[in-house]
């Protein structure tokens, strides 16, 4: 498998804090890969380095070509970032959401949107509706909608079960998940829970203080035995 | 009767000229944070511009306002990156007290190229009235309405169906996800500056011919503009438009009407409705209440 994303010896920090110690972890071209770990582990940290929405140090690659600069330079070079806490734009509504996911790419964006109401299919009867006044699924139901509008080479969703019911966590990895099949979308996601995150990923990484831990296929982590007791509580 | 439609045919018409600026200083808030007290000073530079361009170059009016507009834009846009900018991230207070820093700048570099002089500025409009209805309204009066309402329904098709006005939206109040959508934000706030000081300018444009060009020809008007953003809620586009027509028909009715505030009493009373609003309605007519999380 060739590799999409690749980091290599990623440092970053908050101030005194150093929250990446040294992450080197790889994404291959269309597969779905994990990040999980407890609070404070670098999870986040390492959606944010590779966006660069952090300052960090280290090689990141995309496709074999280098990353720096800021969140702009990632998002044009193809990273569609969903940031905890769903990442909409809440005063705007539905379709200027969409439209402004686009907005590194030219030319008509009607096709995508069509798309997009195939995927979700309340997205276009809603269009006018304020994204603030959607619920909490819809919320992040929106902002993976928003994010696919780039056409993106790679999608990273940071939490996206956050505060959300089962059933909706259920629906979010589903289309994930087919959107990986269909489409072979890579797919690099961060996640408290292990047990959905799991079974959705190809390969995960366990993160422990900044550092990868543990890492492996989904069905060779589920056997081990440390990242159960830890992780997935059994 | 005919005198009352008079009095709110040229209320509009100031209220328009308060709406526009007004608009300005909302543009900034929102990109921005902060209340630009440069924003007069800023029009006022524009309107010398104006005034330069026809008479000191012949240029005839229109084409000079289109290039004092081009050049308030640039104007705008510059200040934004070399002056604001590099006090943005610090406390809401520095960058304040920087546009006032800017206002004193500005007004003595008036009076330094263009001297303290009045100068008198054409208005594009005829001086004549024209009768409606039994009322003899002023061209003038018209035009002014005409004109500020344009341009303010212009900016709204913008703001709404363009990418760069979207871009601008969500630059203002999604500034860290418009990033990770791959706008440029910073240059979308210097777009904000720029476009609030164009307004700036045809505020300014549409100020001079009724009264003196002069430094301090703005300062007024810019407490009119503040009475009508926080009337309309400081925050709301439309609010500012809405409540530079009112706070301007309003004034006007006032002056006609009741015969203590007469002309000298405007300006304190627009410093009433500002004390009023802040006291029972603070996010104004338009405004949503901001819920901060603590």
């Amino acid at each position: 498998m060739t590799a999409l994303l690749e980091l290599e010896r990623v440092e970053a920090r908050y101030g005194q804090v150093r929250a990446l110690r040294g992450i080197t972890l790889e994404v291959g071209e269309g597969e779905i890969v994990a990040v999980l770990g407890a609070n404070g582990a670098g999870k986040t940290t390492t959606l944010r380095a590779v966006s660069g929405t952090v300052r960090r140090s280290g090689t990141i690659k995309l496709a074999g070509r280098a990353l720096s600069g800021g969140p702009e330079a990632a998002a044009k070079a193809g990273i569609a970032h969903v940031p905890e806490g769903r990442g909409t734009f809440s005063e705007l509504s539905v379709t200027e959401n969409l439209r402004l996911g686009a907005y590194t790419r030219r030319g008509k964006i009607d096709p995508d949107v069509e798309r997009m109401s195939a995927w979700f299919p309340w997205l276009i009867e809603r269009g006018d509706q304020q994204a603030g006044t959607l619920s909490g699924g819809e919320q992040q139901m929106l902002a993976l909608a928003r994010a696919l509008m780039s056409r993106p080479r790679l999608l990273m969703l940071d939490e996206p079960s956050l505060g959300l019911a089962p059933l909706v966590v259920r629906e979010i990895f589903r289309i994930v998940r087919e959107l990986n099949e269909k489409e072979g979308l890579a797919v690099l996601v961060v996640e408290q829970d292990a047990r959905i995150a799991l079974a959705a990923a190809h390969r995960a990484y366990v993160l422990e203080v900044g550092e990868v831990a543990v890492t492996g296929t989904s069905a060779d982590l589920r056997e081990t035995e440390s990242v159960r007791r830890s992780y997935l509580g059994y | 009767m005919a005198n009352f439609f008079q009095q709110v045919v040229s209320g509009l018409a100031s209220g328009g000229i308060y709406g526009a600026l007004a608009l300005a200083l909302v543009l900034i808030h929102r990109a921005t944070g902060v209340i630009n007290f440069a924003q007069g000073e800023m029009a006022t530079f524009s309107t010398y511009t104006l005034w330069t361009l026809t008479q000191n170059h012949g240029w005839s009016y229109w084409p000079a306002l289109g290039a004092t507009l081009a050049i308030s834009f640039a104007g705008g846009f510059g200040v934004h990156q070399f002056v604001i900018r590099p006090v943005e991230r610090g406390s809401v207070l520095r960058v304040v007290i920087v546009t006032i820093g800017l206002l004193l700048l500005l007004n003595g570099a008036m009076t330094w190229i263009w001297s303290g002089e009045v100068r008198s500025v054409h208005s594009p409009f005829p001086t004549r009235t024209i009768d409606i209805a039994g009322v003899a309204i002023s061209i003038q009066d018209l035009g002014t309405i005409g004109v500020s309402i344009g341009v303010v329904i212009l900016l709204g098709l913008f703001f709404r169906f363009t990418k760069i006005g979207l871009a601008l939206r969500a630059s203002a109040t999604n500034p860290a996800e418009a990033r990770l959508v791959g706008v440029r934000v910073p240059l979308m706030l210097g777009v904000g500056w720029g476009l609030a000081t164009m307004l700036g300018a045809i505020a300014g444009a549409l100020t001079a011919p009724t009264v003196f060009l002069d430094p301090n020809m703005m300062q007024a008007v810019l407490i009119y503009a503040f009475a009508a953003a926080v009337l309309g809620g400081i925050d709301s586009p439309v609010g500012a438009v809405v409540g530079g027509l009112l706070l301007g028909v309003g004034l006007n009715l006032l002056g006609t009407y009741v015969n203590f505030v007469g002309a000298d009493l405007r300006l304190p009373a627009a410093l009433t409705v500002i004390l009023a609003v802040l006291l029972f309605r603070p996010a104004g007519l338009f405004g949503k209440r901001v819920v901060r999380r603590v």
